[in-house]
């Protein structure tokens, strides 16, 4: 079995968002980007498939500048066995990347793809839906366990009300929440041997597919911030102010 | 042209986000129409039908939609689509997992997650975690947008009386299949719609300790939720997790109890209209969006609270 994922690489998900002062956008100069987390948890996902020899190959797979071959690389880095970087410069809405990937698995044949289920930097949650549609594929998202079953997973998926299980037939879609597992770290070892392993540069023009922004970005704004609060002595006060001033118990 | 909604619901009863849905729908255009596709969804349907703002409900059942598997509910969307210039639904679970599907097959670059309409086209939306907003123009042809709950008000329920019409349903996508449900049933409000929610985080220790918070949550009569790291580290299920992956909520009052405040978990509160945090590091993030902060162990601290809380006459429900 082929497992095919893709990561996204975003501005770290400890810094803090700095709008640009002509609001065209967020700050990304001199930021410090890593992997999109659940992408993280997506290929821990795929490496420990294949340790467990389900799985012949990990095959990961970035859409975006050049610099997210880093992104490839640590994903390398951690047990994926080759890369393929489709570089695309400018922004690529989650629709040009399904379609985008779609090539690339229709190229590849994997069984399975897996990717996070949501990027923490425009926060859309759709490429694997969109992906899984495209191939008319099943899809298993918000994924928080994963097993397989002869030519089938069984899924358990977070949603509003608790927790769900599906099962789908393989080739399907699979997008991977934070408590899927816990991604392990890169040990240097395999940071050294990750730099030997292949990586395929494609070029996003030359897949065929249309990647042309459909939606506008108008402005990008701070939010209204809120007024700062005050410090309260003790839990008498805490319960008298929110009793008589904030009115609300 | 008008608007198709997709109603959430259980086939017995819509699900209150359906009517923030609704209003959101009705601010892109009047003539709202609402598809319910379910088994044996009559009650829901009728209840759609009353929705005053709705024009119209379109209802397809059979055995196949019993659990709301997105592979099934997308074909039955895009047989109506061609009539509609918008179709919306909540940005919950439900409407996550389906809508992409149905805005990939009509080639539309889905609008994720707005906060209000500006223009049947334009639309606000947070992005990196609520920490910027963006304005965005939809330049296709048909629009397929999520809403943020919390952010618009439940329209009116009763008093409506919509035609309902049948539509066909479509084959079954066999590739997927349900298999269970597990929900987490309590008498508690709702987290996503609950006028007071307490929230406990890694500063709770154990899932042992989530009692005082439960405590506290039932004088108040409140909801209660989660960090990341409370629901990481098993202290609770992850149905009550709050933030930028769990839930949305902007309750009247929202108490965070020893939790830090980490961007994610600010995203899923900071709207809220009065925050108390009570945290026993007073450099935590938390205070920094928290109306009422108190620096305090909270095991002394929310015993304290109940205790308070008892001496007076009333408190609000």
């Amino acid at each position: 079995m082929k497992i095919l994922v893709a990561v996204k690489r975003v501005i770290d998900y400890n810094v803090q968002i700095r709008v640009k002062d002509d609001n065209s956008g967020v700050v990304t100069d001199n930021v410090k980007m890593s992997t999109n987390p659940p992408d993280d948890n997506a290929i821990e996902e795929a490496v420990k498939i294949k340790e467990a020899g389900k799985a012949a190959e990990v095959i990961a797979v970035s859409i975006g500048e050049e610099k997210a071959q880093e992104t490839v690389r640590k994903a390398l880095a951690v047990g994926a066995d080759r890369g393929i970087l489709v570089k695309s410069d400018g922004v690529i809405e989650p629709l040009a990347v399904s379609k985008l990937l779609q090539k690339i698995v229709e190229k590849e044949k994997p069984d399975l793809v897996f990717m996070g289920k949501q990027a923490i930097d425009d926060d859309c949650n759709q490429t694997g839906q969109m992906l899984s549609a495209l191939l008319n594929w099943p899809q298993a998202t918000f994924a928080s366990k994963i097993e397989i079953k002869d030519g089938k997973l069984e899924v358990t998926r977070e949603i509003d009300e608790g927790l769900e299980t599906i099962e789908i037939n393989i080739p399907a879609i699979v997008t991977c929440d934070l408590r899927l597992n816990e991604p392990r770290y890169a040990s240097l070892p395999n940071i050294m041997k990750a730099k030997k392993k292949p990586i395929e540069l494609l070029n996003a023009s030359d897949l065929g597919v249309d990647i042309n922004p459909r939606i506008e970005q108008v402005k990008v704004e701070e939010p209204p911030k809120r007024k700062a609060g005050i410090k309260v002595s003790s839990v008498a006060e805490l319960v008298q102010k929110l009793k008589n001033e904030a009115k609300v118990i | 042209m008008s608007v198709l909604l997709i109603a959430e619901h259980n086939n017995k009863e819509l699900k209150p986000f359906t009517l923030n849905a609704t209003t959101a729908a009705s601010q892109i255009d009047n003539d709202v129409h609402a598809v319910i596709i379910g088994h044996n969804c009559d009650e829901a349907a009728k209840a759609l039908s009353g929705i005053p703002l709705i024009k119209k409900v379109i209802q397809v059942e059979a055995a196949h939609y019993e659990n709301f598997v997105a592979e099934n509910f997308a074909p039955v969307i895009l047989k109506l689509a061609e009539n509609y210039s918008h179709i919306i639904s909540s940005a919950n679970t439900f409407g996550k997992n389906l809508m992409p599907r149905i805005a990939a097959a009509l080639d539309t670059s889905q609008i994720s997650d707005i906060i209000k309409v500006i223009a049947p086209d334009t639309f606000l939306r947070p992005i990196y975690a609520g920490n910027a907003f963006a304005t965005v123009k939809s330049k296709d042809v048909k629009k397929c947008v999520t809403i943020r709950p919390t952010s618009f008000d439940s329209c009116e329920s009763s008093g409506g009386s919509a035609p309902i019409e049948k539509a066909d349903p479509v084959e079954e996508f066999v590739k997927t299949k349900f298999i269970k449900r597990e929900e987490v049933k309590s008498d508690r409000p709702e987290l996503g719609t609950a006028r007071v929610v307490v929230s406990g985080g890694r500063g709770m220790q154990s899932g042992d300790n989530f009692k005082l918070i439960t405590s506290l949550a039932d004088k108040l009569n409140a909801a209660i939720g989660a960090s990341r790291a409370a629901v990481d580290a098993g202290y609770i299920s992850n149905d009550h997790q709050v933030g930028q992956t769990g839930k949305v909520v902007v309750p009247d009052l929202y108490i965070a109890v020893g939790i830090s405040g980490a961007i994610q978990h600010l995203a899923g509160m900071k709207e809220s209209k009065v925050i108390v945090a009570i945290n026993k590091d007073g450099e935590a993030p938390i205070f920094s969006v928290a109306d009422y902060g108190l620096e305090a162990d909270l095991f002394e601290a929310v015993p304290q609270f109940l205790e308070e809380l008892n001496k007076l006459n009333t408190i609000q429900k």
